[in-house]
């Protein structure tokens, strides 16, 4: 872009350019805390991105079987962009009866 | 502190399934230093027969379980000690320490005497046994006694733990038929 295009117009295209994504991704937290996901369902859409967000002192994992997995180290996070729509349930394969649900819209 | 003696993991195992349960023996109701060292107890032989399978077992799945359980075990142990020096308890020895203690002892030496698949299936049945019996104790008679609160908390902490681990057994054994 040229120095001299006037700022307004630049102020007009960021703003037109924020307008005409209305699907501008978000990044949506999941905190694990004493082996548990909350919240343990989540509403998202395909760029989003899940980040786990782990208190315990203990590793554990976002696995959906077949699919795909997510390690989440102790006291530190996983994240994941979901790349497909569709519900999944997830679980932690390390302590399978930590269970987690996603539905992921287009 | 007074815990460090060893059961061991093959103990565990063979305490599950041999003894009716070393945790009938508590016919009283335990105190919080005693409950501390049981449950302390409880993982220190969980980690010495994941040890065990860690050196034996030439299967994967099976050698990933077993440090799974070391890094668990080992993880809740540091936190009760932790808890444990906060709260000025010192951890009390008592019967069934001692028995889960005996009885892992024994379970670990059946096992070492296996090799092979014979290994891996009397190894993760055990576990499936042993986390199973541990999870009854707590439930039943260890977080019902536990005075404090913050040792009740990290009890139902161990509790969910011992249960995914049970979970997790159950799937390794499936996979190993
Ligand atoms: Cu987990």
């Amino acid at each position: 872009m040229k120095a001299g295009m006037p700022i307004c117009s630049l102020a007009g295209a960021l703003a037109l350019a924020l307008v005409a994504s209305p699907a501008l991704a978000a990044t949506i937290e999941v905190t694990i805390d004493k082996l548990v996901f909350t919240p343990a369902s989540i509403e998202a859409k395909v760029g989003d991105t899940i980040e786990w967000v782990n208190k315990d002192a203990f590793a554990h994992t976002a696995t959906v079987k077949g699919d795909w997995e997510v390690m989440i180290p102790p006291e530190s996070k996983g994240r994941m962009t979901l790349e497909k729509a569709g519900a999944v349930d997830y679980f932690c394969r390390f302590h399978p009866n930590m269970k987690g649900h996603l539905d992921v819209a287009p | 502190m007074s815990i460090k003696h060893t059961a061991s993991l093959a103990a565990l195992v063979a305490l599950l399934l041999v003894s009716a349960t070393p945790f009938a023996q508590a016919a009283d109701k335990p105190t919080d230093p005693q409950i501390a060292h049981i449950a302390y107890t409880a993982g220190v032989i969980d980690v010495e027969a994941a040890k065990l399978a860690i050196e034996k077992s030439k299967t994967k799945e099976v050698v990933d379980f077993a440090n799974d359980m070391v890094r668990d075990h080992e993880a809740v142990n540091v936190q009760a000690l932790d808890l444990v020096k906060k709260l000025k308890v010192t951890p009390e020895d008592n019967a069934t320490s001692q028995a889960l203690s005996k009885a892992a002892e024994e379970e670990r030496a059946k096992l070492a005497k296996l090799e092979g698949a014979a290994f891996d299936k009397a190894y993760v049945a055990n576990e499936v046994a042993y986390h199973k019996q541990v999870n009854g104790a707590l439930e039943t008679l260890l977080i019902p006694s536990a005075e404090n609160a913050e040792l009740k908390s990290l009890l139902e902490t161990g509790l969910k733990i011992f249960q995914g681990h049970q979970q997790h057994a159950e799937h390794v054994a499936g996979m190993l038929k």
